[in-house]
Parts: C-alpha cells; sequence; structure tokens
C-alpha cells in the first residue's frame, strides 16, 4: 500500500506539470488581455503594466519563469485585485468553500445513501417512488432556482436566515443545504443502481438462503459493492464540492473560491487561473487517490 | 414475473450481442409490463411530437414580439403566457425543446461513449496503462473549462458541433471513473477469470462480458448526466456558444426564469415543468430499460 | 458526521433565532450609525491612482479628499482640503489654499507637497495608471505620462509653500474644478505609507490594506474581507470630523443584482447599487418608499463599423437609426425612467444640450434606405448585432432586431460575447453593429464628444472626420463658455449626421435606498458624499 501511495505521489508530479503547463498557455491564447477595459488603455500605460508583470518578455522565458515560481511553491500576484498574490486569495477563500463543501457532503452522503438504499430494498414499491421521487426532484431543481426558492422561503418570508452574507454561524445554513441537495439526489440515484445491481448477485441471495438479517445484508455485504459507483462519482465530486461552487457562492455572496475559477477566467487574471487550476489539480489527484484506496478496502479481492 | 429460461452469466451477455434472440423479446415483453417505464416512454414521444410538430400548429413563432402583451400569465391566447417582450411562450417551449432534447441526448450519447469505451478499457488492462489513463483523466478534470470553451470557439467559430465537443469534453469524465471502478471489481469476478482463462480475446471480454455488466450504474449516471448537460447548455450560451437569441432553450428559459420567480412564475415554472417532466420520463424508462435487460432481478 | 451534527446545531441555532422577530440588520445600524452599502463589485484596489471603475470611487470618497469637493446636492465644487483657491484671469493659473488643519489620519498634516507629489506619482508611466488622462489638462503632463520628458519640475503643478499649490494648465479648461472634485484620480496620496510599502511607482503595493492605509478623508479603512465586506470607521483625524455624521459605512459587494435586492429585503443594506428591471414595476407600485430612479451621466448605444460595406453609406445607418422606437425600448425593456437617446451628449450637461436630434421616423427610414440601394432591406445582408452578454443587452438587441425587421424589412442576427472578447472584437473593429455605453467621468460635453476623435482608443468605429477634430481641440483651448459651447454644438452636428453611432437611451441610475438614509441627493454622477450622509431609523 504504501508503495501505492508513494507511486501516485510520483505520478502526481507530471500530472502538476502538465495542467500548469496548458493552462499556462490557454490563458494567454484567449482572446483579450488582462488591462482590456472598457475605457481604452493608451498603449504607453498597457506598455508598462505588461513590463510589471514580466508579459513583456519571450512567452518561453515567462513560462520557465513561472515553472521556477512554481517549484518554490510562489503562484504570482493577482492580475486583477492588484494589492494581494494568488497564494494569500486562495489561502482565504478555500477554508470558507472547505467549510461549506464539508457541510454539504455531510448533508448529501447522509441523505443520499439512506435515500438510495431505502429504494433499492424494495425495488418498484412505494417507498422507492417517494425515496427516487424525492431525488429526481433534486435532479431537476438547478442550484440557481433552489438557493433562490430556499432564500425566498427562509430568509425572506419565515426570515430565520439572512438573505445573503458570510457572517454569523446561521448563514451556512441555506447554502450548505442547496449544495447538499443536489449532490444528495446524485449520491441517492448511483447507491439505487449500485445496490440493485448488488442485491441480485448470488452471494447475496446465498446469504438470505442461509437466513441472514437484512441489516446483516445490507451493511456487511451489499453496501460494500453498493457503493462503488457512488464512491467513483465522489472523488471529482469532492474535490469540486469543497472547492466551491460558483453559482452558489454568487447567490448566497460567500467569499469562498468557487466564483474565482469562473471570474479569474472572465478577468484574464492570468495568474489566478493558473494558479486555481493547479491548486484544483492537487485536490483532485488527492481524492481521486482516496478512493483507489477505498474501492481496494472495500473490495478485498482487488490489490494495490 | 414470466418464468424466464434460467441463464448463466456469460450466456447472457453472449445473448445481448444477438440481437433478435428471445432475450430482447423477453425484456420487450417484461418492458410494456412496467407501467412507469411505459409512461415514461409515451410521455417522451408526447414531448417530442409537442416540440417537433407544435410550432407548425402554432399561430405564433417564437421571435415574435408584442410590446403590449409583456410578460403576461397563461391565457386563452397564450396559453403558456408571454415573457417580457410579449412572446408566446408555449411556441418558444417548442423550440426550446427542440434544442434542449437534442443537445441532451446528443451530447450525452457522445460522453456515454467515450466514457464507458475509456473506463472500460483502463479498468480492464490495469497496471501503468491504468494509471496513465487515469492520470490524463485528472489533467482534464483540472483544466479551466471556462477557458477550454473559449478557446474552442477562438478556433473554430461558433459551430453547434463545437457545443458537442465542449459538452462530451467534460462529461465523459465522471462517466469514465466509475466504468472503471465497476470493471476492476468485476475484473476479479470468476466468470471473468474463467474467460481470461478460456483465452478469450480481450476485445470481446471488454464488449461482451465487461459492459454488459457495468450497464446499471451506467444508465443511472446517463440519466443524471442529461439535465447536467441541458443545463451546461444554459451556461455556454452565456459564453456565446450554443443557442443564439433570439432562439433559447429550455436551459436559458429557466435559468432567465430563475431571476422572475416572485414576478412572472409562468416563465420559470412552465419550462421547469417541461424539464422535469422529461428527465422523470427518462428516469422511468432508464430504471424500465434497466430492469427489463437485467436477467438476474427478473428471477427475483 | 461531525459536519452533520454541526449543521443540526445550525439549524437549530437559526429556529431559535427565529422565534420572536429579529431586529434586522438594518436596524442595528440606524442605532450604530453605520451605512450598509451595496457595492456590487468587489473593488480591484483602493489606491486611486491604479484603479479605474465606478464601485472603487464610492469606497475611496470615505477614505480620500481632494483640494475640492463635492456639494451633496449639486456636486458643484466646494472647498475641500484647500479652504479657497484662485484662477488667474487667462483661467490657465489656478493657486489653492490647503487648510491648516487638514491632516492624515496618522495625524500628519495634509500639505501642498504631498499633492504635488501625488499627481507626478499618477503620471509617472511606470505606476501604469489607467487613469491618469485625466490629469493631461496639466501642463506637460500627457508628454511626461507618455515618457516624452523625463523632468517632473516641469510639469504644471508647483508646491509654493505647505499650503499653497499652484497648477498651470496647457489650455483653460472650464471643467477642471468639477473634475478635481468628482476624480480620485485629483486626490492625494500619503507618499511616505507607500515608501514603506514598496516602490510608489509601481502597481501592486500593499499599503492599501487596512493595517496600512492613510487617508485624508472623513472615514478610515478599518477592514477589508475580500467578496464579503469593507469596513470604514469615522477619521477622528479628519479636518471636518465634527460634522460628520455616520460613524461608519460597511460595503457589501454583492455582485449578483437578484442576491442584492433579496438582501435589501432581508434588512441587510440600506442601499443596492442596483435593481433588476423585472422589479421595477412591483416597487413602484407596492413599494415606492424604496425606489430611486435619478437620471445618470450616460449614453446606451450602438456603434456602427463605418468600414463595412454595407454599412459605409451614411444613408443606411440613418435608416437603421431612424427605425428603432426608443420610446418603446425604454416603456417596455429598460423600464427604469431612462429617456430616449436622441443625441450622443445627455441634455442639460451643465447647461449644454445638442442642438442637432436625431428622430424616429419610419417612413423617412425607409426612403432612405431604398435611396441607398436597398429598397425594403433588399440586397442588403444581415446586420450583426454584437453584444456582450447580458440579460438586459439581450433583450434591447431582441428588440431592434424585430423593429429593424418590422420597419425596414432588415434581417438581423445576434452575437453575444463574453466580456474581454467582446472588447477585443470592438476594438479590432471586427463587427457590424456593436452595443457600447459611455459614462461621464465629469459634467461636460466634452467626456462624450472626445470619444470620437479619430485619434481616440475609445472611437473603435473606424470614423474619423477632420473637421470634428479641429472643432473638438479649438473647443480644447477656447476662452470662454460660450465660444466653446458652440464649437462643440457643430462638432455633435457632425458626429449625428455622419452617425457612426446610434444613441438609444440615456441611462438612468434604478436602486433601492432605505428611508432612514437622511442627506441623499439624486446626483447625475451617482456620487452622495458620506460625510454628509446620516441615519434616522425614526424616519418611516
Amino acid at each position: 500500500m504504501f508503495r501505492f501511495i508513494a507511486a501516485r505521489l510520483l505520478q502526481t508530479i507530471p500530472v502538476l506539470f502538465v495542467v500548469a503547463t496548458l493552462a499556462f498557455f490557454m490563458v494567454r491564447l484567449m482572446p483579450g488581455g488582462p488591462f482590456d477595459a472598457e475605457r481604452s488603455v493608451p498603449p504607453e500605460v498597457e506598455r508598462e503594466l505588461a513590463a510589471y508583470y514580466g508579459l513583456d518578455k519571450p512567452l518561453a522565458r515567462q513560462y520557465l519563469d513561472y515553472l521556477g515560481q512554481l517549484i518554490r511553491g510562489d503562484l504570482g500576484p493577482s492580475f486583477k485585485y492588484a494589492n494581494r498574490s494568488v497564494n494569500e486569495m486562495i489561502a482565504s477563500t478555500f477554508p470558507v468553500s472547505l467549510q461549506l463543501g464539508g457541510l454539504a457532503l455531510g448533508l448529501a452522503l447522509l441523505f443520499g445513501i439512506t435515500a438510495g438504499v431505502l429504494a433499492a430494498l424494495r425495488p418498484n414499491s412505494a417507498m422507492d417512488y417517494v425515496a427516487s421521487g424525492i431525488s429526481m426532484t433534486g435532479i431537476c431543481l438547478p442550484t440557481f432556482v433552489l438557493g433562490p426558492l430556499l432564500i425566498l422561503v427562509f430568509a425572506l418570508n419565515l426570515r430565520w436566515f439572512n438573505a445573503s452574507g458570510w457572517f454569523d454561524a446561521s448563514d451556512r445554513v441555506l447554502p450548505a443545504l442547496t449544495l447538499g441537495i443536489v449532490y444528495a439526489a446524485y449520491v441517492a440515484r448511483l447507491t439505487r443502481g449500485g445496490m440493485l445491481e448488488i442485491l441480485s448477485q448470488d452471494f447475496i441471495r446465498t446469504a438470505r438462503a442461509k437466513g441472514a438479517s437484512e441489516a446483516r445484508i445490507i451493511f456487511r455485504h451489499a453496501l460494500r459493492g453498493g457503493l462503488l459507483p457512488v464512491i467513483s462519482f465522489l472523488g471529482p465530486a469532492a474535490a469540486g464540492i469543497i472547492t466551491g461552487s460558483f453559482v452558489i457562492e454568487t447567490i448566497f455572496q460567500i467569499p469562498g473560491l468557487g466564483r474565482h475559477f469562473v471570474t479569474s477566467a472572465f478577468n484574464r487574471d492570468f495568474t489566478m487561473v493558473t494558479g486555481i487550476v493547479v491548486f484544483y489539480a492537487v485536490l483532485i489527484v488527492f481524492f481521486n487517490l482516496l478512493v483507489d484506496i477505498v474501492q481496494v478496502w472495500l473490495n478485498p479481492k482487488l490489490k494495490f | 414475473m414470466t418464468q424466464a429460461p434460467p441463464v448463466t452469466e456469460s450466456d447472457t451477455s453472449l445473448a445481448m450481442a444477438e440481437p433478435g434472440s428471445s432475450l430482447w423479446h423477453d425484456a420487450w415483453l417484461r418492458l410494456r409490463k412496467n407501467k412507469l417505464a411505459v409512461f415514461g416512454g409515451v410521455t417522451l414521444i408526447l414531448v417530442t411530437l409537442f416540440c417537433v410538430a407544435g410550432p407548425w400548429l402554432s399561430p405564433y413563432t417564437y421571435e415574435q414580439q408584442d410590446f403590449a402583451q409583456y410578460a403576461q400569465p397563461p391565457s386563452a391566447k397564450h396559453w403558456f403566457g408571454t415573457d417580457k417582450l410579449g412572446r408566446d411562450q408555449l411556441t418558444r417551449i417548442m423550440y426550446g425543446g427542440r434544442i434542449s432534447l437534442g443537445v441532451g441526448i446528443c451530447a450525452t450519447l457522445v460522453s456515454l461513449t467515450i466514457g464507458v469505451m475509456y473506463g472500460a478499457l483502463a479498468g480492464f488492462l490495469g497496471g501503468k496503462t491504468d494509471a496513465a489513463m487515469m492520470r490524463i483523466v485528472d489533467i482534464l478534470y483540472a483544466l479551466p473549462f471556462t477557458v477550454f470553451v473559449i478557446l474552442l470557439m477562438v478556433a473554430f467559430g461558433r459551430n453547434i458541433v463545437l457545443l458537442f465537443v465542449a459538452i462530451g469534453a467534460v462529461e465523459w469524465l465522471t462517466m469514465s471513473r466509475i466504468v472503471r471502478g465497476q470493471v476492476q471489481s468485476l475484473r476479479k469476478q470468476e466468470f471473468i477469470e474463467a474467460a481470461l482463462a478460456l483465452g478469450l480475446s480481450r476485445r470481446r471480454i471488454i464488449l461482451r462480458h465487461m459492459i454488459p455488466n457495468v450497464l446499471g450504474p451506467v444508465a443511472v449516471y446517463t440519466t443524471l448526466t442529461i439535465p447536467a448537460v441541458m443545463l451546461l447548455e444554459a451556461f455556454l450560451s452565456f459564453l456565446g456558444l450554443g443557442v443564439q437569441p433570439p432562439m433559447s432553450s429550455w436551459g436559458t428559459m429557466i435559468k432567465d426564469g430563475a431571476e422572475l420567480m416572485e414576478e412572472f412564475p409562468w416563465l420559470l415554472m412552465i419550462p421547469a415543468a417541461f424539464f422535469s417532466l422529461t428527465l422523470f420520463s427518462l428516469n422511468f424508462l432508464g430504471d424500465g430499460l434497466r430492469d427489463a435487460l437485467d436477467v438476474r432481478t427478473s428471477k427475483d | 458526521m461531525k459536519s452533520l451534527c454541526l449543521l443540526m446545531c445550525l439549524c437549530a441555532l437559526g429556529l431559535a433565532s427565529g422565534c420572536g422577530k429579529r431586529e434586522t440588520r438594518v436596524e442595528v445600524a440606524n442605532r450604530q450609525q453605520i451605512l450598509l452599502y451595496g457595492n456590487k463589485a468587489e473593488p480591484q484596489d483602493l489606491d486611486p491612482h491604479v484603479v479605474q471603475g465606478v464601485g472603487e470611487h464610492q469606497i475611496i470618497s470615505t477614505l480620500l479628499e481632494g483640494l475640492v469637493a463635492e456639494d451633496p446636492k449639486t456636486l458643484d465644487p466646494v472647498p475641500g482640503i484647500a479652504e479657497r483657491w484662485e484662477i488667474s484671469p487667462d483661467g490657465r493659473v489656478y493657486t489653492f489654499h490647503i487648510r491648516a488643519n487638514a491632516k492624515w489620519s496618522n495625524g500628519d498634516p495634509v500639505t501642498a507637497h504631498d499633492f504635488a507629489k501625488s499627481y507626478r506619482r499618477i503620471l509617472t508611466p511606470s505606476l501604469g495608471s489607467l487613469y491618469s488622462y485625466m490629469l493631461h489638462p496639466l501642463k506637460n503632463a500627457k508628454a511626461f505620462n507618455e515618457g516624452k520628458i523625463t523632468d517632473p519640475t516641469q510639469l504644471g503643478v508647483r508646491a509654493i509653500d505647505d499650503h499653497t499649490l499652484e497648477l498651470t494648465l496647457e489650455c483653460p479648461t472650464p471643467y477642471l474644478l468639477h473634475s478635481m472634485a468628482s476624480h480620485y484620480t485629483w486626490w492625494a496620496v500619503h507618499l511616505p505609507t507607500i515608501e514603506k510599502h514598496g516602490d510608489p511607482y509601481k502597481p501592486g503595493s500593499r499599503w492599501t490594506r487596512p493595517e496600512n492605509y492613510v487617508g485624508n478623508g472623513p472615514f478610515i479603512l478599518t477592514e477589508w474581507v475580500p467578496n464579503s465586506v469593507i469596513r470604514v470607521r469615522k477619521n477622528t483625524n479628519y479636518w471636518d470630523a465634527a460634522n460628520v455624521r455616520l460613524n461608519g459605512v460597511d460595503f457589501l459587494p454583492i455582485e449578483s443584482i437578484d442576491s442584492e435586492e433579496r438582501s435589501f429585503r432581508a434588512g441587510q443594506l440600506h442601499r443596492t447599487e442596483e435593481l433588476p428591471n423585472a422589479k421595477i414595476d412591483a416597487y413602484r407600485k407596492d413599494n415606492p418608499q424604496f425606489l430611486r430612479i435619478d437620471d445618470y451621466l450616460g449614453n446606451y448605444f450602438y456603434r456602427v463599423n463605418v468600414g463595412h460595406p454595407a454599412l459605409k453609406d451614411k444613408r443606411v445607418r440613418h435608416a437603421l437609426s431612424q427605425a428603432i422606437d426608443r420610446q418603446a425600448i425604454v416603456e417596455t425593456v429598460t423600464r427604469g425612467g431612462q429617456r430616449p437617446a436622441f443625441a450622443f451628449t445627455p441634455p442639460d450637461t451643465e447647461g449644454y444640450t445638442s442642438r442637432a436630434q436625431l428622430k424616429f421616423d419610419i417612413e423617412g427610414a425607409k426612403k432612405l434606405l431604398a435611396e441607398a440601394g436597398y429598397p425594403e432591406g433588399k440586397g442588403l445582408p444581415p446586420i450583426e448585432i454584437h453584444y456582450n452578454t447580458s440579460e438586459n443587452h439581450r433583450a434591447i438587441a431582441e428588440a431592434i432586431q424585430q423593429m429593424w425587421k418590422r420597419n425596414l424589412g432588415v434581417d438581423a442576427t445576434l452575437r453575444n460575447e463574453e466580456w474581454k472578447v467582446y472588447l477585443d472584437t470592438q476594438s479590432a473593429t471586427n463587427y457590424m453593429v456593436s452595443r457600447a455605453g459611455w459614462i461621464g467621468d465629469y459634467p461636460d460635453p466634452n467626456t462624450f464628444l472626445e470619444t470620437f476623435l479619430s485619434y481616440s482608443g475609445n472611437n473603435r468605429t473606424g470614423w474619423a472626420n477632420p473637421e470634428f477634430d479641429r472643432l473638438l481641440q479649438a473647443a480644447g483651448c477656447a476662452t470662454n463658455q460660450a465660444e466653446r459651447y458652440e464649437l462643440l454644438q457643430k462638432a455633435e452636428a457632425i458626429l449625428l449626421d455622419e452617425l457612426p453611432l446610434i444613441p438609444i437611451y440615456f441611462y438612468t441610475r434604478v436602486y433601492l435606498l432605505h428611508p432612514s438614509v437622511q442627506n441623499w441627493h439624486p446626483t447625475y454622477l451617482d456620487h452622495h458624499p458620506f460625510k454628509h450622509v446620516y441615519l434616522e431609523a425614526a424616519a418611516k
């Protein structure tokens, strides 16, 4: 297992290198530069700014400089937010997204797996229809509908929560619910599918025939295989969920990392885009590694 | 349930590759008995007909504006009300459905094909190949989607094909990871080991034994991909790719409607209802198909 | 599991606090005299010499004050850091007398040298200031800014002593004082502080962090959480602190206008930056006490690429313009009390209203189009309307598309692009008709007309007219206002005759304001000098 993890960590290096390289060149190929604005920028001003941020050097040179910085863990200054570095911005926004994402993920797993298992136990029963119906509704409600809806009900009508902001503890509830419900719906559907697959397999039938209790069947045997699709889905999904969501952070005005994924590209904030992408890649690799470990753990036949 | 002849695992998969066999016939019979699946199928056909044929019957076009009819609720004249430019929402939903259904189904098929093939291959081959293939997936996950789409448009102009490329490029990733996970665990099962020992070709094993056995999770994830794709299309039209105004899709209508839910609820609720109806139907049909094709379930 | 427990606790907490009517943030803030201000965008920075946005203005105006300040009602120049000033008879030399009690927030006195150094800083090329051209009326400023001269002593800025600053101009510039009062580029920064945090002549300095910021305005920066809140609190060192009634302002950068409106309704804001246009009617009907619609010094227009073969003929451009029912657009689409625009400069801009006016005349438009060789629109290729993605721009483009089709038989297609791509397309003049907006920097027709100079980077239509350029240059150095306006009238007449742009409407600012906010006046720049504002909870 240690060899496996060590090998994967080694593989991370080329992944990060490729990701950083692609992102570096992709942002620079986009039309429009970081300093373009509605009011035209005089060419001499643009030249000075380019010189300050090193954009006047040959591209190859910029790239090498950037890699050098990256190795030292320095993601550079933000082009858009003049007095901040990308490291600082990630450091200040990621904890917020992590907190929100962690809550939402907890919710999603709890409700999603419960609903999925309940539905799969008696396929095509009333319980299945209720559980599946609820989770399908969750899928049909995009976050940009669900979020405002929850705000209207709980913030504006019932006045239990604030309509936006990230100040009080209670400000966490509505965004975590919004994000959690969507993922819960996904988890529920995938759990149901995976469980149905497993519950129909011979070894479960054998166990049933032997008179094992339903609870024992579910927890000892079925969940292990039945959760496999959910686990596979969760690798990238968890990385996505804890780095925040553009839509939710915009609707609830949350100072998280998620909105920078989209806005930094819109701002042509080169260093910010590349920095976020590299950071995200680290998380993706990490979570997919975690998933692979869990998979082996769930299925003793697999080896590292 | 019907008395299906006892079949072994490998028989099932062999049979699947031979259309016209009694298995398909049985599956069809089982499907027809599943009321929800039938409901789903019929609804889908009706919705498709409504979107394809409806516009010919409508007295309005999707772009025809009437400022005097600013955001009117449903009435005899405009069954689904009008939008903020006084356009008939019924007609716009028909046109929007063409786009959303088309994009939803085509882009999903693209991502389904790539994802299943790629995931099955990686999971089956394992070892270094698997590691390399999955690291490529990791890289693609991490790349900034917005930047990717803008670059695509710069390079190829605004082309409807690009829409599928852009959506396909992101949506297959999770699919491939799910398939890979399933295949990896299947690979250790006796019947696959047996097939390997018998010296069947890898291609044959993947196509005939692996893929049919991962269809369950694939079917589920596919039904999850379709709504994601339809909504992604709305984001892409924000970037200028995809549906061009004055045409709209269900995704863009829901997105616009979400901001008007208090003032003009019908502008959100009606497109959302169509969107949901379609998704529910797809899921019922998908579940039904899955059950019908899964011989093991039918034996219970 | 842990996160779940936490969430449940939070739910319980939420429920508990729901019992009994909670005091809203606004009510609390009213007691504390803290204005809760929706600012829409996260500021790029708070360095007045680096930033470019309108949102930044509101925040910086609490932290810094110029020589001249704005009257809260009319925005006319009133004494600020300078207690008085003299203007030489030829209008080229301004002498400002700085008040003796003006202090920086760290206690240092504000001197004429601070202003002289600040002006030199913003004009220094290496700072890369995007707005430095605001100071170009100063003698040699443009040349210095472009690096053509490097000796700062040649600039028309001189500190005669600690309390006297002399500005020498290239030409008499009648709007100078307005510009100095309204625009942050003219305000001073505290150079010693900036020097402490790096090279003052380079961007990216950290002196604008709350722990470092030194200003001379009515408030000081106390907290800045990006994308969450910027708090400013009363500056006791401010020369007029006794007359500042607010204890502070919390700026909330709420990007989504829908979220902002909901936050207002939830009692979290005194003022929103905008109001979604679908909500205007409802507020007008049910809650008019919150709704504010102020005229705004800006023009929403379409640029026309005069180099495009189909649009080369000015008769085609006039036909397109005359076929647009602007009244219908402002009444049905924008709904925010905007005024239809038949000229480029907004009416009554400091006493100037364009004599030349466009019209809405479908028959005339048809005739013009036929004369140009496209009867009933036949032979004219589809006109592509280019705009940056936004619901409002799209709706206007869709409406105009229909008007052209219906009134002229001209087909149009729409092309939306993401902001920076859109800017790129526009500066490359790679479009047929492109949506644009222009907000005046200072109240004078010049801020509008100069954008269409042949060499202006803001022209972007390929249109160049030597006579127009000459008239504008002549106006720049005209000695009296009447003569100057006359020259500008002629220039605008040329512009509206050649029509490289199709004006559509004059902007308004539509926003929500809580009735507890006092001494808040509608102004055409949306400036509301915060030192005069106060809160009175009793007002309902």
